[in-house]
């Protein structure tokens, strides 16, 4: 990995406009694909998150779906008792999983790498348990379903074919990665950075290496949880799998596929991870294991930047000519 | 309640002498090279198939079985250790993270394809089957035969790392690799036996195992925690700290279950979170 310990230009390029507008366009192009082009952008945001925090700062966590399930939840359990408004929704969610993200940082951080793999996965199973238990508030193993989500705005109706759904998500995903790139670029994203190189150095040059983990810990926590409260609100349904280990372990496949420590690494793999599997399974689920699997192993091999990297430093080499 | 206290202690003790078997080879592996095997499982699940295929297909004895378990899973071992895993050594956790869930996927879907998704009987000899007093306990033969034999293990291991030469090397490889290496020792080689025969007693475990944990291709990411916890709280790299630690879980596992059924697989992960907590380096906290 290449660091560049300057502030990163934080201009808009050419290929992130055409990105973003490809992905309006498929609103127009692929009308009948937008409940999956809903799941991809949502998950892509989900993945984001996880790359501020694995990418940027350098912690894998294997239990990140604590944070996107506690969303799911919150958003779920507002709509079926009344509070069904989207947005007033999206931002509860948000802060609940910012709190549960807080909170449990303190525990997650300590320790060295594979301390925090285990406790970090261990408090996912935790909390996975605790939605099975409490069937009463969340439906258990059943799911939570007959949410009334209201109007977006009170005028948009979110339809069967999603097309509400679609639009809302690429508002909200956008507006979430704006603030993701905002931190990025900035001296405290530059931090994270030079945490992940070198936590000693660092400390000793006098920065509040715990603080600005805890900081971006809890910040990661609240995007996930905004990404769990949109599938929550655009499929209306919410199963105990957003909490699952499989939910963690796919979505950090995902990422290293689509390359971490880049930002848009988690939108491009959630959308090839997907559409392959939404491609594939359909063929047989077992096969897609397999071939996933294969992939990974390849991957850790051949290509350790993941796609988006492979294009990142080609297009470094090319801005430095 | 109180009074079924020694029947679950007894339960809890032989699963834990399952999870000792089988994260043993995960612990010494770990402690050796520092390297982060999520699909050890796999191993276990490779012995549970043979010691089925062998027993219920080929109709071999149970203890042809054990052995062939024992063999194919160091095999298997054996062999992606020299060809994948060797590579990896020194990457970063992320990597050796992915390499290993992706061999654990490919290992689920192969067995999948192979054996069908669901649980596989076992068939044990007449002789380990039905219940005995010992110590005016009712216990069942089968899990008294599984506690004897890796008690014997144990002290077979223990035997080994503390009393012979190859132990010696063990135990300055994992101490500090770089400076055994320095001091002539091979620690390459070490680490292969070691993982070879890691793979083998895992392998051996899962055989072991069937009655007890179950058998099917979901057994890797089902038990994964539960291997790595014993690792992690026992301090990786020691006998008797993985000793203690899987009999630490295995008794709250089964005690869990029996006296809060309600909590389902809730009492082991608090008790993971907490135990982490409270010993970030291992039951035994090694001093360095």
């Amino acid at each position: 990995m290449s660091v560049a310990f300057s502030l990163p230009d934080s201009r808009w390029r050419a290929g992130e406009i055409a990105f973003w507008v490809a992905a309006a366009l498929v609103y127009v192009i692929f009308p009948s694909d937008l409940v999956l082009a809903s799941q991809v952008l949502i998950t892509g945001l989900f993945a984001l998150s996880l790359d501020l925090i694995l990418g940027y700062a350098g912690i894998v966590s294997l239990g990140h779906a604590a944070m996107f399930g506690t969303g799911a939840y919150t958003a779920g359990i507002l709509a079926r008792h009344g509070w069904g408004e989207p947005l007033t929704g999206l931002v509860a969610a948000g802060l609940a999983a910012a709190a549960v993200a807080f909170v449990t940082s303190f525990i997650a951080l300590r320790g060295a790498d594979l301390t925090r793999l285990m406790v970090t996965l261990g408090i996912g199973l935790l909390l996975y348990e605790t939605a099975n238990q409490a069937a009463e508030w969340t439906g258990g193993v059943d799911g939570l379903s007959d949410m009334q989500v209201r109007d977006l705005f009170g005028v948009f109706p979110f339809d069967i074919r999603g097309r509400t759904a679609y639009l809302y998500t690429l508002a909200v995903v956008f507006l979430v990665f704006c603030v993701a790139r905002r931190i990025v670029h900035s001296p405290f994203g530059l931090s994270l950075r030079g945490i992940r190189e070198s936590p000693r150095r660092m400390a000793a040059i006098g920065s509040p290496v715990q603080r600005r983990l805890v900081a971006v810990y809890t910040i990661a926590g609240a995007i996930a949880g905004i990404a769990g409260a949109l599938l929550a609100q655009t499929t209306q349904f919410v199963g105990l799998e957003v909490l699952g280990f499989s939910r963690s372990a796919d979505l950090l496949i995902m990422l290293v596929l689509g390359g971490a420590g880049w930002l848009y690494g988690g939108l491009v793999g959630s959308a090839l991870f997907l559409v392959a599997q939404s491609r594939l399974s359909r063929l047989n689920p077992v096969y897609w294991q397999f071939w996933l699997g294969l992939l990974l192993v390849l991957a850790v091999f051949f290509a350790p930047g993941g796609i988006t990297g492979a294009i990142a430093a080609r297009w470094q080499k090319g801005g430095r000519r | 309640m109180l009074s079924a206290l020694p029947g679950v202690l007894f339960d809890g003790v032989a699963y834990g002498s399952l999870l000792f078997l089988i994260s043993i080879g995960l612990s010494i592996t770990l402690g050796l090279m520092n390297f982060i095997n999520l699909a050890h499982g796999a191993f276990a699940m490779v012995g549970g198939y043979v010691c089925v295929v062998s027993t219920l297909r080929l109709g071999l004895p149970f203890g042809v079985a054990l052995v062939a378990a024992f063999a194919a899973a160091a095999i298997a071992g054996a062999v992606l250790e020299r060809l994948l895993y060797r590579r990896l050594y020194g990457r970063s956790p992320l990597d050796q993270v992915l390499f290993t869930i992706g061999l654990t996927f490919m290992s689920i879907a192969a067995a999948t394809w192979i054996f069908g998704s669901g649980q596989q009987p076992v068939r044990l000899p007449e002789s380990l089957l039905g219940q005995t007093r010992v110590l005016g306990v009712d216990v069942g033969v089968y899990r008294l035969f599984l506690i004897g034999i890796v008690l014997a293990l144990a002290s077979g291991l223990a035997l080994l790392v503390t009393r012979t030469r190859f132990g010696a090397r063990i135990r300055a490889s994992v101490d500090d690799a770089r400076t055994s290496a320095g001091l002539g020792i091979d620690v390459d080689r070490v680490f292969s036996v070691t993982f070879t025969l890691g793979s083998g007693l895992a392998g051996l475990g899962g055989a072991l195992g069937i009655d007890v944990l179950g058998l099917d291709p979901t057994f890797p990411l089902k038990y994964m925690v539960y291997f790595l916890l014993v690792v992690v709280v026992g301090g990786a790299g020691t006998i008797v700290g993985t000793l203690a630690a899987a009999m630490v879980l295995g008794i709250f596992d089964v005690a869990g279950k029996y006296y809060v059924p309600s909590a389902g697989a809730f009492v082991i992960y608090a008790l993971m979170v907490v135990l982490l907590l409270l010993f970030p380096r291992g039951l035994l906290r090694r001093a360095r």
